[in-house]
């Protein structure tokens, strides 16, 4: 039989969308750890930009060591984290694996929420200052709406980064779609490592697109612009 | 002697953060890793630009084309590493090769470089180009004498966060059998012991800071005049 036919095959087997190691709980077990990730790196990312930006102190220290950071291999940091007995057992594998891709995912939204905050125009903030703003109100309603366009770019490049990396910690023992395609390789399996490959390009092609969506919607009315700007990711990076 | 046994005679049976006797013990393979890493990356990267500036110039001119070039360019860049290695196996015959790696690498500084190409060729001074057009030059050589030159600082900008991405993934290659320091990392992983996954760690970003300090210098050689300017836009 024709290699494509048995990648079809294997995608019609009814066996394969259900159970332990069935498609939509691996696909779901993917998405959980790429969303805890992405929602705690921008917390902490987005947090210090947000600090950052808003007092201009020291945040151009911050966001060089953040983009050094960014050379370590996540390989690296994801076995390290995986053979360290306190923490490899722990959730079936779901902590080192977050805690890994927390790291690799802060450097791009620390930056990008710090850039976007100190995009803001000065005249902007003097006047919303001159209007009788305080300090924690022209954050909230001045520097933070205008900065969005810059935080979300920076939490799309981090999330398209992270689930690239989710396909990872199926090599250190965590159980999502990049485990079909570790198992493929491992047993020579190359229709269950193509198959594998294939959804979790679909899953990034989703996440990608429904962060553009979703950036669009974030975005305030005025500076939203027509056409496909915004579909880039602000600054390709490690995946 | 069991594997084991090998494991630790090499790294004893406790397993400390770092071990320097390994380092020692086992040079000439970390060598040969890193001789790997350096020349996945550089291929990766040249045959990227070799590739990139040529669409990227074409994207620039013809807005036709820009469509279809960046739309080809963010898939390759969108797919997870991993699943792209895998996903050209019937392409390549399903052998860990250095086509695969290369292709699959190649496929990721695409978008980056085109993307910093385009930028620069949009930021080039009107003023400039209509000088050299008045002096003569014909639309070729004002591209190759005048836009090209002047697109300089964007292009060096996409080749070091290239070269930077490459030579992060190109550990992601040790899971389809090439590696280069990602061969450190399996197996470090593998046998559960730290200094291995050091080693590729620690010479995997001090090889991408000296890859990035060589261009730094490479564009002060290359373009003289922005040496006093900032050269690269703060995106993020």
């Amino acid at each position: 039989m024709h290699f494509f036919d048995q990648v079809a095959d294997w995608f019609t087997t009814s066996s394969n969308w259900s159970g332990a190691q069935g498609i939509p709980l691996l696909f779901w077990h993917q998405l959980e750890l790429s969303v805890t990730v992405v929602f705690f790196a921008l917390l902490f990312g987005g947090g210090l930009g947000v600090i950052l930006g808003h007092t201009g102190r020291g945040g151009l220290l911050a966001v060089n060591a953040a983009n050094a950071f960014r050379a370590v291999p996540t390989l690296a940091l994801l076995t390290l984290l995986a053979i360290q007995p306190s923490i490899s057992l722990k959730w079936n594998g779901f902590l080192a694996a977050s805690i890994a891709l927390t790291a690799l995912a802060i450097p791009p939204i620390l930056t990008n929420t710090y850039v976007g905050m100190r995009e803001v125009d000065a005249d902007v903030r003097d006047a919303a200052k001159a209007m009788g703003l305080t300090g924690g109100q022209v954050l909230r309603r001045v520097e933070a709406p205008l900065a969005v366009p810059f935080v979300m770019a920076g939490v799309r490049t981090a999330a398209i980064e992270v689930v690239a990396t989710s396909t990872l910690a199926a090599y250190v023992s965590y159980t999502d779609l990049g485990t079909y395609v570790i198992t493929g390789l491992n047993t020579n399996n190359s229709i269950l490592s193509f198959s594998g490959a294939i959804l979790v390009a679909v899953m990034a092609a989703l996440v990608a697109a429904s962060l553009g969506l979703l950036t669009r919607a974030l975005t305030p009315l005025p500076l939203r612009r027509p056409g496909r700007r915004g579909l880039l990711p602000a600054r390709p990076g490690l995946a | 002697m069991t594997p084991d046994n090998v494991h630790s005679v090499l790294l004893g049976t406790s397993n400390p953060f770092f071990r320097w006797s390994y380092v020692t013990g086992q040079w000439s393979q970390i060598q040969g890793d890193l001789v790997q890493h350096i020349k996945l990356s550089l291929i990766a990267v040249g045959i990227g630009i070799v590739i990139s500036i040529p669409l990227a110039v074409l994207a620039w001119r013809y807005k036709v084309v820009r469509g279809p070039v960046f739309g080809v360019a963010s898939s390759l860049y969108i797919i997870p590493s991993l699943a792209l290695f895998v996903i050209l196996g019937p392409v390549t015959g399903f052998v860990a090769s250095y086509e695969t790696a290369e292709i699959a690498l190649v496929g990721y500084t695409l978008l980056i470089l085109i993307w910093n190409t385009v930028a620069g060729l949009d930021a080039v001074p009107p003023d400039a180009r209509e000088a050299a057009v008045a002096l003569g030059y014909s639309p070729t050589a004002a591209l190759v004498r005048v836009d090209l030159p002047l697109a300089l600082p964007y292009i060096f900008a996409g080749v070091r966060v290239a070269t930077a991405t490459v030579i992060g993934l190109v550990t992601v290659t040790a899971l389809i059998g090439l590696g280069g320091l990602g061969q450190q990392i399996t197996y470090g992983f593998t046998i559960g012991y730290n200094t291995p996954i050091i080693v590729g760690l620690v010479l995997s970003v001090a090889l991408a800071g000296i890859a990035d300090l060589l261009l730094v210098g490479a564009q002060r050689v290359a373009v003289p005049w922005a040496r006093t300017k900032k050269s690269r836009k703060g995106d993020g």
